[in-house]
């Protein structure tokens, strides 16, 4: 356990957002259609568990556009090592931003950040010993992950299950990183709606309000639920867990749109 | 079918606004009178602009344009807001 008091975590004064120029360090493939980028941020603050960015784009006409980012992982910077932020991004087909951070970012290439952003869609250690069940659709994983890997470094012992649906075995973001965390502090479940990994006995097909109740942690339990996931995933998800008993504001929500 | 996203893209544009984050904010609908964290309403990012209606009725609750050397902002849609200290 942390010798920490969990009072210095609690009053801790909220990061105020900035803008911070980023170079990219390195760039790596998460799945078929998604890159991973860490980034050097030599002003990053740090940032909690589930916070998001944004990024800002500018063209040589002066063309700016901006999207929404979870931060993966973070690391503040520190007298002579920059801050360190890791991103994963989606390619969305036809779309004004990802497309470029998927195929064209390389080492050595700025990009201006907006951050840390997001207050609602956090989990903080030490906050409630309740336990905490997250949901996951696709790349909805990324602040989800970075709250199984707060709840792990800060020896946190309050229950976590996390509930991850993806299309196939390729398409698990974070797989190293997820199956390292699993064990007796994070229950990790995944399902499969197109593929499973071969020789397992998994149902391959969507969750169904059924499916999904036999595998979330009941209300009587009284979890923090976090959603994380496209519109129709989290709305579909958040309407079954409040069918199901959850108190609305147990639910925590944050939707990915694939606008762009 | 128009796609939304959630309250909780707002922080970045409303961090240039206000000092502290109020996507955790509690808003009331002027229109149904639903209270909810601003983080849970629905936000349009394809308008000129963006704009949050009420999640349980449709209600425009706030609209943001950047205009790059001014930002236009309503909140004519929230009869009310708390924000805890």
């Amino acid at each position: 356990m942390s010798t920490e008091p969990a009072a210095s975590t609690l009053a801790r004064p909220r990061t105020r957002p900035a803008w911070h120029v980023a170079t990219v360090a390195e760039t790596r493939r998460e799945t078929p259609t998604a890159v991973r980028l860490v980034l050097d941020v030599p002003t990053w603050p740090g940032s909690e568990a589930g916070a998001h960015l944004d990024l800002r784009l500018t063209a040589p006409d002066g063309y700016q556009a901006s999207r929404s980012y979870s931060v993966a992982a973070s690391t503040p910077a520190a007298p002579g090592s920059p801050g360190q932020v890791v991103l994963a991004v989606d390619e969305v087909p036809d779309g004004e931003v990802s497309p470029f951070l998927v195929r064209d970012v390389r080492p050595g290439d700025q990009l201006e950040l907006h951050g840390p952003l997001g207050a609602f869609f956090v989990w903080r250690p030490g906050q409630s010993t309740r336990p905490v069940q997250l949901v996951a659709g696709g790349s909805g994983v990324v602040p989800l992950y970075a709250m199984a890997a707060a709840h792990a470094a800060a020896a946190d012992e309050t229950p976590f299950r996390l509930l991850y649906s993806v299309r196939t075995p390729d398409d698990v973001w974070f797989a190293d990183e997820l199956a390292a965390l699993a064990g007796p502090t994070l229950a990790l479940d995944l399902v499969y709606t197109r593929r499973a990994p071969e020789g397992t006995a998994d149902v391959v097909g969507r969750l169904t309000r059924e499916s999904f109740a036999a595998r979330v942690l009941p209300a009587a339990e009284r979890p923090r639920v976090y959603v994380c996931g496209s519109t129709g995933f989290v709305e579909t998800v958040a309407g079954w867990l409040q069918e199901l008993g959850h108190a609305a504001g147990d639910i925590h929500t944050e939707r990915f749109g694939g606008l762009t | 079918m128009t796609h939304h996203l959630d309250g909780n893209v707002l922080a970045g544009a409303l961090s240039e606004i206000f000092t502290a984050d109020v996507t955790t904010a509690r808003g009331r609908c002027a229109g149904c009178g639903r209270t909810s964290p601003l983080a849970e309403a629905m936000v349009f990012t394809d308008a000129p602009g963006l704009v949050a209606r009420c999640a349980g009725c449709d209600q425009v609750l706030a609209t943001f344009v950047d205009a790059g050397d001014r930002v236009m902002v309503s909140l004519a849609g929230l009869s009310a807001v708390e924000l805890r200290r």
